[in-house]
């Protein structure tokens, strides 16, 4: 068993960074995620490991220098919070274009715009259907514990380097801003150069040698006929990630009659209002989603054949109910409910929200 | 167990880490905690509180509205969560600068005399450890060996010295709380 320790979800971010051999964070400060960059610079891993650490100039900047690392082969990271997420979107699209592996990590804040420093979960959209523009998808994970901030790095990591793609943990002010009880993982040592050439001598710039030809990192492509066909290689490559890592958990589904739908710090409140409900003898269950792309819709496609009906909790105005609306094709209702704008959703609120939608609706 | 606590008072009163210092006796003594602040545009003299959960078992939501103890430091913070205490529950607070007090019939309050009792010890910095004294005597639902522990964990190393004044201010703290009839 590794080290326990009573950690903040944002200081885990950093310290499991250290551990997991990342090469290089870039960042820039920015509540409620700010703890990333401040942990990782009081702890100077670079005397340690030789992992790199940089407070950017803006999180523009942050974004394409984990592009640069990412070409070479080494394992790079970037952390911000919503509207710092914004500004990095041109700089991941690039990275899903060039097929770069690399960690992303978003603490959602509320908003629109500056919005408020206060938690929320309405960067759904942004997060797994594009936030930048064209066809192209991040593995995205969505964390319900300081313990899963831990281990989602390397499993982060270990995913974008599997599928060659930016992978990003999708948290909030609540998880990040949070202490609970962490097992740390064991250090894993930074890859040596020789093992980055083996390991991504195909397509990484780490020199060209006189067997092999150039590897060139790069989106762009200006023949259509070939950027089409660069496209349909990386949808199939999406449908391979939708086969093989959809990751969910279910908690007290099998005797249920209802079902609530959550991930991240809605999917705890949800546990919560689990107990309160079954208390009142409602028999509802949680399916909490781990990865948001893919998404488990074949699992919640099962659960409408058990379940009347579905209360989708985000806190957000109801973005992930698209998602579960089209895996249930209209045999069940779903409706939505959540606080938002940076108010936590209560666990009360939520068995209100179920009677009065889905039990009375 | 489950033990659900909400201490609230202002920035600056040792609200945070007097919850920290809780949730590390419970790691302590093998048990599942979490600890959760309001965070944000807080500062000294602006509001702070913190839900820390103590369980033997898996804690589900962190955030939660009911309390089987609130510890309040302040007027502002009584008034939001004195009705958050489940019925049967607890209420400890500090009477200084308390001009509304408790009216609750349904749940047990204490008082301890916190700002009074540090001033008596001519340390404001033990103010917190007297109102984790007070707790624990009302609460003893973590043992005292696993506190200290728990302080040694929570405190950097060069600190640690000040870890028996630490431990007399929980003591005095244990001393003066009382129940008010």
């Amino acid at each position: 068993m590794g080290e326990l320790r009573l950690m903040k979800g944002n200081e885990v971010i950093a310290e499991a960074a250290i551990r997991a051999g990342v090469d290089g964070y870039f960042g820039y400060p920015i509540t409620p995620q700010s703890e990333v960059l401040e942990t990782l610079m009081a702890r100077m891993p670079w005397e340690e490991t030789g992992m790199v650490v940089l407070q950017a100039e803006s999180e523009v900047a942050a974004i394409n220098m984990v592009y640069g690392g990412a070409s070479c082969g080494k394992k790079v990271m970037t952390s911000s919070s919503s509207p710092g997420m914004s500004l990095k979107m041109e700089g991941i699209t690039y990275l899903a274009g060039a097929e770069l592996p690399c960690l992303v990590v978003n603490v959602v804040r509320g908003g629109p715009g500056l919005g408020t420093i206060q938690p929320a979960q309405s960067d759904y959209f942004q997060s797994v259907k594009g936030g930048g523009h064209g066809d192209y998808k991040l593995i995205v994970l969505a964390p319900n514990s300081v313990q899963e901030m831990n281990d989602f790095v390397g499993l982060g990591f270990d995913l974008a380097f599997k599928y060659l793609n930016p992978a990003m943990i999708l948290t909030d002010g609540m998880i990040g801003q949070m202490m609970e009880k962490v097992e740390l993982a064991d250090f894993t040592p930074r890859w040596t150069e020789e093992e980055i050439i083996a390991k991504s001598g195909t397509w990484a710039t780490t020199g060209k040698t006189k067997n092999r030809e150039r590897n060139i990192s790069t989106s762009l492509e200006l023949d259509s006929a070939k950027q089409e066909i660069f496209n349909h290689k990386l949808q199939a490559k999406y449908k391979t990630i939708e086969e093989n890592e959809v990751r969910y958990e279910k908690f007290m589904c099998d005797d249920a009659e209802y079902l609530f739908v959550a991930y991240g710090s809605s999917s705890r409140i949800c546990q919560k209002s689990v107990e309160l409900a079954r208390e009142k003898g409602i028999k509802v269950g949680l399916l909490r989603p781990i990865t948001l792309f893919p998404f488990p819709s074949k699992q919640i496609n099962e659960m409408a054949d058990q379940v009347k009906g579905i209360l989708s909790v985000e806190m957000s105005a109801g973005q992930m109910i698209e998602d579960v609306k089209l895996a249930v094709n209209c045999r069940i209702p779903v409706e939505h409910f959540g606080r938002y704008g940076g108010i936590i959703t209560s666990p009360e609120e939520i068995v209100e929200a179920l009677e009065q939608k889905i039990i009375g609706g | 167990m489950k033990e659900e606590i909400i201490i609230a008072g202002f920035g600056g009163q040792g609200v945070l880490s007097m919850g920290k210092i809780l949730a590390y006796s419970g790691i302590m003594q093998d048990q599942e905690v979490s600890w959760m602040p309001s965070y944000g545009p807080e500062m000294r003299g602006g509001t702070a509180n913190v839900t820390v959960i103590l369980s033997d078992e898996r804690i589900s939501s962190p955030a939660i509205n009911a309390f089987d103890t609130a510890v309040i430091l302040n007027q502002q913070s009584l008034d939001k969560f004195e009705n958050n205490v489940k019925p049967g529950g607890v209420l400890i607070y500090d009477p200084n600068g308390i001009t509304r007090h408790p009216k609750r019939t349904d749940i047990t309050i204490y008082r301890i005399a916190a700002a009074e009792e540090a001033a008596r010890l001519k340390n404001a910095k033990t103010f917190n450890m007297i109102v984790l004294g007070a707790y624990l005597k009302v609460r003893p639902i973590v043992k005292m060996e696993n506190v200290i522990a728990g302080l040694k964990k929570s405190l950097p190393e060069r600190h640690h010295h000040m870890i028996p004044m630490n431990e007399e201010a929980i003591t005095c703290g244990m001393n003066a709380v009382v129940e008010v009839k």
